[in-house]
């Protein structure tokens, strides 16, 4: 026993969960910058629905990590007074679609008021959304809104894929003068990994996308919660001769173009993967912009593996509608292989 | 046997006895009639230097106003959302604050932000169709001017609560219309307050239109400022034309505010004399009749009537504020009718801190274009635009 409770407190990587880094880098931000402020629905007492605020009031105190009355506009909109001030506010919206009520505030403040005040007046603020499907939430727990997002000018759109991401991340959107909507897979919460509390990775800036796996023959192009599903679609695609590389964007806005365009140039052949209902969806962003730059390089059509275009299922039917392993493989599969052993016999 | 009959079990037929009302709302009530000290005992009592200080304010916000409308005219001004008839408000708003404190306008008060001594032409900026702000906030703190209706209350409510987790003695006003209270900002704005005990004072002109809409048709609150009991903030009621009822009532407001008592709401009856902008054709929906009491009850008007009627001001008095009124005016039309110089290029410069990759190939895209048309378009002297 004693020797188990040595190991646990002994420094160094250690088994943690996306939730305990992402509390880490708000207690860490709060720590650095007396300007960082949390609030939201039930974010001090009770550490969020979620616990990803836990302790957070009782190491900073209540004006510090605030339980606000239940109204996601009147959050976001102090949080925009606050902001003007001076303060850092990092708001936590309860769930994916409990944040709509605060989307004037957003659209029409939050995102432009550097904009409209010629600089003047930044936004520093971070909104954290719990996002996408998986938990077995009954409606609107499950909606991937991130399309609503990146469709607003003004800000950016961050999500993680991994433990250390969801640090790094964190505390990159925290830092940043401008607002960042921070969609946080709910699903990936108790996810784990290997990641040390005391050095934890930071992200080398908003922005940047990275391969999070290397491959030869096709890339995955995904973000957040299809992170691990295309990493494992990738695993079982060894099986059938495909070497596919993942990239994990990380970021949304901005889209890192580059590391994508170079994975896909590389490959010749691109599939991406998210939870949002595929039409008018980033997906379709991101494979008109594979088209427009990686036309001569490509052997087969992008193609889009997503939610159906419907509101979010009951969490019976999740299921069906999230995309999986074997929809990603089967999206793979149709990336014209047979044309090109045919084309040289 | 029923519940009620089950032996040795109490029943209650009333909450627990932890719940009770937490506030008297009797205190918070608004009075029956709106507070006036023109054309009262009360106005003897207040200092001649204040009240010539606030007829020189008005007379120059009644000919800001109409310069700013002739200018819409002239094409000068994209779009003048008048307050005639409301300088009274424009007018003491500005003037309950002290220099540190925040001013959180909507769109219809340029004349506040001028009160408050922003240049007209910046405070214009926005109706110009030249930039959407065109002041810095945190320079004159003044938030920009506020169109999406109520949506600057929570942040007045956030800047205030910001300011005083710092230390700072720091008051928020915003300002509101009688039909901007439907909205749920409004609402959530005030609760944020109440509940924070937010330094705020709520001001809500109610000029009896939201464009066309009646008062009316907009609430069955017994007055708007009644709504404030439901918040558990005190509620005033003042003649929005009376610019020294005005001015006591929101410097009592923000004194209350600073020693920590909390927000107030205060609504202000008053009258939009002028349609809701140029745009705007105000017959379709309210007749002369309606009119013509409140051109008797003038803002300006009802000043001058106590000045002169104290002696406090003589023709050459009102002469020096004619003249002062039409310096300002005078000064706006020159500048105005001045055409704007704007960088098209300045569309990428604010949206981020730093730009994407995206956009920066959208202003290379731009700056091509702006390129072309100085290539083919050959130069005229700029007579030719």
């Amino acid at each position: 026993m004693t020797t188990t409770a040595v190991a646990r407190t002994a420094a160094g990587p250690r088994p943690a969960t996306m939730a305990q880094a992402l509390t880490r880098a708000m207690r860490d931000a709060m720590a650095a910058d007396p300007a960082v402020h949390v609030m939201g629905e039930d974010v001090g007492q009770l550490g969020g629905v979620f616990r990803i605020t836990q302790g957070l009031a009782d190491e900073f105190g209540e004006d510090r990590c605030t339980d606000t009355p239940l109204a996601e506009a009147g959050i976001l909109g102090t949080a925009v007074g606050m902001a003007m001030y001076g303060l850092r506010p990092v708001v936590e919206m309860q769930f994916d679609a409990f944040g709509y009520p605060a989307f004037e505030q957003l659209v029409s403040h939050v995102s432009r008021m550097r904009n409209r005040t010629r600089g003047a007046t930044p936004m520093p603020l971070t909104i954290r959304v719990p996002y996408g499907g998986g938990i077995g939430g009954v409606e609107h727990h499950g909606d991937s809104s991130e399309a609503y997002y990146t469709a607003t000018p003004g800000l950016h759109v961050l999500t993680p894929g991994t433990v250390a991401d969801a640090y790094g991340l964190l505390r990159a959107a925290i830092a940043s003068d401008d607002p960042v909507v921070f969609l946080e897979p709910k699903r990936l919460y108790w996810s784990k990994a290997d990641w040390d509390p005391e050095q934890p990775e930071r992200v080398p800036g908003i922005g940047r996308a990275v391969v999070r796996r290397p491959g030869t023959t096709a890339t995955l192009v995904t973000y957040g919660p299809s992170v691990p599903v295309c990493l494992e679609a990738a695993e079982a695609a060894r099986e059938e001769g495909w070497d596919l590389e993942v990239v994990d964007l990380r970021s949304l806005v901005p889209f890192d173009e580059e590391t994508v365009v170079a994975s896909v140039r590389r490959t010749g052949r691109a599939v991406v993967v998210h939870e949002a209902p595929g039409f008018a969806g980033p997906g379709g962003e991101i494979a008109a912009r594979l088209g427009e730059r990686c036309f001569h390089y490509l052997e087969a059509p992008v193609l889009r593996v997503t939610g159906f275009d419907i509101p979010y299922p009951p969490p019976m039917l999740e299921r069906h509608h999230l995309p999986g392993v074997d929809r990603v493989l089967d999206a793979v599969s149709r990336l014209q292989w047979e044309a090109e052993w045919t084309e040289g016999g | 046997m029923t519940v009620l009959e089950q032996p040795g079990r109490a029943y209650h037929p009333a909450p627990p006895p932890a719940w009770k009302p937490r506030t008297d709302a009797a205190p918070l009530l608004p009075d029956p009639e709106p507070h006036r000290v023109l054309g009262t005992a009360a106005a003897e009592k207040t200092e001649a230097g204040l009240l010539r200080e606030l007829y020189g304010a008005l007379v120059t916000g009644r000919r800001y106003n109409e310069q700013a409308t002739t200018l819409t005219k002239q094409g000068r001004l994209a779009v003048y959302p008048s307050t005639t008839g409301q300088e009274a408000c424009q007018v003491a708003a500005a003037r309950a604050l002290r220099p540190q404190d925040w001013l959180f306008p909507s769109y219809r008060d340029t004349l506040a932000v001028v009160a408050r001594g922003v240049d007209p032409v910046q405070a214009l900026t926005l109706l110009r169709g030249d930039w959407h702000t065109g002041y810095d906030p945190a320079e004159h703190r003044i938030a920009p001017l506020c169109t999406p209706l109520a949506t600057q209350l929570p942040h007045a409510v956030g800047l205030a609560r910001a300011a005083r987790l710092k230390g700072d003695d720091v008051v928020a006003l915003a300002m509101v219309g009688d039909g901007g209270t439907s909205e749920g900002d409004f609402h959530e704005a005030l609760n944020f307050a109440a509940v924070w005990r937010a330094p705020v004072v709520f001001l809500v002109q109610n000029n009896g239109y939201a464009i066309s809409v009646p008062l009316a048709k907009q609430t069955a609150a017994p007055s708007l400022a009644h709504k404030a009991v439901g918040y558990g903030m005190p509620g005033r009621l003042v003649d929005g034309n009376d610019v020294v009822a005005l001015h006591d009532v929101l410097t009592e407001a923000v004194e209350r505010a600073r020693g920590g008592g909390g927000p107030t709401l205060v609504e202000a009856v008053t009258y939009r004399m002028d349609a809701h902008t140029n745009a705007d054709d105000a017959t379709r929906y309210r007749t002369d009749s309606e009119v013509e009491p409140w051109r008797a009850h003038d803002p300006v008007a009802l000043l001058e009537r106590e000045l002169t009627g104290r002696g406090l001001l003589d023709e050459a008095g009102a002469a020096a504020a004619r003249a002062a009124a039409e310096e300002l005016a005078a000064d706006m039309r020159e500048r105005l009718h001045a055409d704007a110089e704007l960088d098209p290029v300045d569309l990428f410069t604010h949206v981020y801190a730093e730009p994407t990759q995206q956009l920066r190939a959208q202003e290379s895209l731009l700056r091509a274009e702006l390129e072309a048309e100085l290539q083919a378009e050959p130069q005229t002297g700029g007579e030719y635009r």
